[in-house]
């Protein structure tokens, strides 16, 4: 039996990463395939980091362990690094460049980690970064940068580009369907 | 057939609509909420749906709904099954006549609660069948049976899903919702609803009657059910089936326990053709009590001799370390792989704009690191990075541990925080206590007439139901006078100077005063078309002195000596009035 493509999509509560998720789902049952995936809900929705695994092709429990992700997809520099374990020795990460500063940084006057320290610190993995807030902005709509990150990572997920293009006109709100459909063919145009 | 993505709460709403539910109640909790809420927000609705104040409320009026005929659905998390469990553990024995299925929602590695308490035991404790799913698919599956099984032997059935299961989605199939409801009608009949105890006795050897033909029910259902494959075995129930099935070898026989109780003859039967089984399952050893007091000459590994966890929750790696430890051989293999250390944390934080930082603050400001501050269950427990959350035990439970601490002696101020629907749930009654015994303390409600963590469901103190209809506002200073307290003051969250003035006064009054602090939630506020102008930092004006960024909000940074405002910036200014050179104002369009 062939096994599942593991992919997890990580950020800050608020990012979009469940909708991102939603998609992939969904292109799985355009293409008629089993997905299995497992959401952070409830308090640590709140500006707190969050995670979503997905198997594609998953027929068992949702959960990834660490080591074994082919993918992660990342809305933020900081969450890249703080999930890389979960990444398997070949696999890849794609990262939104920008770092959301946590509150507790300021309060508690850490360090607040640079972008550049934070590349160097995943200089030994496969890392693919883009600017997904400046490609969302000229795709009509800053909230769209979730998409943006899905169209840059999509040569890497094992479903055609077309099922994910069909699952994002199908879970956007309506009015926002041209936005996000050029937010994730510009996205792709930056992946590949 | 149709087959959707979709949640695990959502799949099981579903089943319920297919298996013509006719009745549903709960209490909000994670991970067990968007069950009713996923019920109420359906176009059509042909069935009776409510949030309940509580979880004891909750199920008292699903049981009352079941004893006329209808099928009944009582959601609450794991915690939540506590304050229900005085009708639980009686319900067993009046029974029930349309299905009864009591949802508690489990949080292995306490994602969201206060403890990692198994439910399963409660169906023990009341002598009740559990349901405890592997799958969306088996959840939805298992849901829909539930109810005929509650029907065929006449009692409340227990479902206990697992956050993996409750916030898991996968591709699920589906049926068609039914529409054959039935109308309630209560058939008077004592020696069945009218627990004296020359009727509880009787029932009591019925319910224990039921046992045997339950348990054997269950294997025939196939909930439970056992491969033989090789003289080796692994037996194992809820999600962690799913990560055993991962892992196992073809030549390792295989049981899974769906349900409870476990048949004794059929597990002894199974476990008696191996050598040893390995027992792996979540949280309480409960599967592995029973498959030990089976075994005659079988070797058993599990819980009990540190092969697998007691605690938080499994995951595929984790269940491969258990077959190591027990000397079985796995399929896969998985390396460790240990996260960067010393990254700056990203905990949950209140919103911008929240108004319970502003309480917070001005409490601080007034009681001091000295005052003792017991709080409770809610978005406000993140007060606890502010200082300002001392205990947090259990819902409601902030205003009696404060009436505690201050008969016993203690002689710091105690200066209690509370939400607006865990002072509903079951906050009245400490407060009424606290009153009429004469405690000194002061008890804040952070009403934002919502139960803003679990989703914004509405509560009495929203104006509207479950159902979407318009329903009078309770008064919540006309029930705090009503339990006696005299002092009882209003303030609004965004107006510090108030807020200070109202703080000061309760400090220098003695007995107990309440202060509720309102201020709708800021996501509901936003939600409901409410803005306000943000602000900015006049930069020239800032001095860098960080009064603003000690004060938590997640709109504030601070880069090179001088703070800044950034867009989650909702305009609730009260950083305006905390700034001491007056640096921080409305913002000015560019």
């Amino acid at each position: 039996m062939k096994d599942s493509f593991d992919l997890m999509i990580v950020g800050v509560g608020g990012q979009g990463t469940i909708l991102a998720s939603n998609v992939i789902g969904e292109a799985c049952l355009i293409e008629n395939r089993e997905v299995r995936s497992a959401e952070t809900h409830g308090m640590s929705q709140r500006g707190g980091s969050v995670e979503t695994h997905i198997r594609i092709d998953g027929i068992y429990g949702p959960l990834i362990s660490p080591g074994q992700a082919d993918l992660i997809i990342s809305f933020d520099l900081l969450e890249a690094l703080r999930y890389r374990h979960f990444l398997k020795d070949d696999g890849i990460i794609v990262s939104a460049k920008g770092i959301v500063v946590p509150v507790s940084a300021f309060q508690n006057n850490l360090e607040i980690p640079s972008e550049k320290w934070v590349a160097d610190k995943l200089s030994d993995v496969k890392l693919m970064t883009l600017d997904a807030e400046r490609i969302a902005l000229e795709a009509g709509n800053i909230l769209s940068q979730n998409i943006v990150m899905l169209g840059a990572a999509s040569q890497h997920i094992p479903l055609k580009k077309d099922s994910l293009l069909e699952a994002v006109r199908r879970l956007v709100p309506k009015k926002t369907t041209e936005i996000n459909e050029n937010a994730f063919l510009m996205g792709y145009a930056e992946g590949v | 057939m149709i087959t959707r993505y979709m949640l695990g709460n959502e799949a099981i709403a579903h089943a319920c609509c297919e298996a013509d539910l006719d009745f549903a109640s709960g209490y909000p909790g994670t991970p067990s909420s968007e069950v009713i809420d996923t019920l109420r927000f359906q176009k059509e609705r042909d069935f009776y749906i409510e949030w309940s104040v509580n979880e004891k409320v909750a199920l008292e009026n699903g049981l009352g709904a079941a004893w006329t005929g209808v099928r009944s659905l009582v959601t609450m998390k794991h915690v939540g099954l506590n304050v229900a469990a005085d009708p639980l553990m009686t319900s067993s024995y009046t029974g029930i006549k349309g299905g009864l299925v009591i949802l508690s929602a489990d949080d292995p590695y306490a994602h969201s609660s206060q403890n990692e308490q198994d439910s399963r035991i409660y169906a023990k404790f009341a002598k009740i069948p559990c349901l405890d799913p592997s799958s969306v698919q088996e959840a939805h599956d298992m849901m829909k049976g539930a109810y005929s099984l509650s029907e065929e032997f006449a009692l409340p059935v227990l479902f206990r899903p697992t956050t993996r299961i409750c916030h898991s989605k996968s591709n699920v199939e589906l049926a068609e919702c039914g529409n054959e409801h039935r109308t309630g009608s209560f058939e008077k009949d004592p020696k069945q609803y009218v627990v004296i105890p020359v009727h509880t006795r009787i029932l009591h050897k019925k319910l224990n009657e039921k046992q045997n033909a339950l348990s054997e029910k269950l294997v025939e259902l196939k909930l439970n059910f056992a491969e033989v494959r090789g003289k080796t075995a692994v037996i194992t129930g809820g999600i962690a089936a799913e990560y055993v099935r991962e892992i196992i070898p073809d030549d390792v026989s295989f049981a899974k326990i769906g349900a409870y109780p476990i048949n004794t003859e059929w597990i002894t039967e199974f476990v008696a053709k191996h050598d040893k089984v390995l027992v792996i399952e979540e949280l309480s050893p409960l599967i592995e009590e029973v498959v030990r007091q089976a075994a005659e000459k079988t070797l058993v590994y599990g819980k009990i001799n540190g092969c697998v966890p007691y605690e938080g929750e499994l995951d595929p790696a984790s269940v491969a370390l258990c077959f190591e430890k027990a000397g079985f051989a796995a399929k896969k293999s998985y390396k460790i792989s240990e996260p960067v250390q010393n990254l700056p944390p990203r905990p949950p934080i209140l919103c911008a704009g929240c108004g319970h930082r502003a309480v917070f603050y001005a409490m601080k400001k007034v009681f001091g690191k000295n005052a003792i501050y017991p709080s409770d269950i809610g978005c406000y427990t993140l007060g606890i990075q502010l200082g300002t959350v001392d205990t947090t035990i259990c819902m409601g439970a902030s205003i009696t541990v404060g009436s505690g601490i201050a008969h016993s002696g203690e002689k710091n101020d105690v200066v209690c925080t509370i939400g607006d629907s865990t002072f509903l749930h079951t906050g009245i009654q400490g407060l009424l206590n606290a009153a009429y015994n004469g405690a000194n303390m002061t008890v804040v409600i952070l009403d934002n007439r919502i139960t803003a963590m679990t989703g914004h469901q509405p509560n009495p103190n929203t104006g509207i139901t479950a159902q979407g209809a318009l329903s009078p506002v309770i008064s919540l200073e006309a029930i705090c006078r009503s339990c006696g307290v005299a002092f009882v003051e209003v303030i609004d969250p965004y107006d510090l100077t108030s807020m200070l003035t109202a703080l000061k006064s309760a400090k220098e009054t003695k007995g107990v005063k309440v202060i509720i602090a309102r201020q709708p939630c800021v996501i509901a506020a936003r939600r409901a078309g409410i803005k306000r102008r943000p602000l900015q930092v006049k930069t020239d004006a800032c001095i860098g002195c960080g009064a603003c960024v000690k004060f938590g909000c997640p709109a504030i940074e601070f880069y090179s000596d001088k703070a800044s405002i950034n867009e989650l910036c909702s305009g609730c200014g009260v950083c305006a009035d905390i700034c001491p050179k007056g640096a921080i104002i409305p913002e000015v369009k560019k």
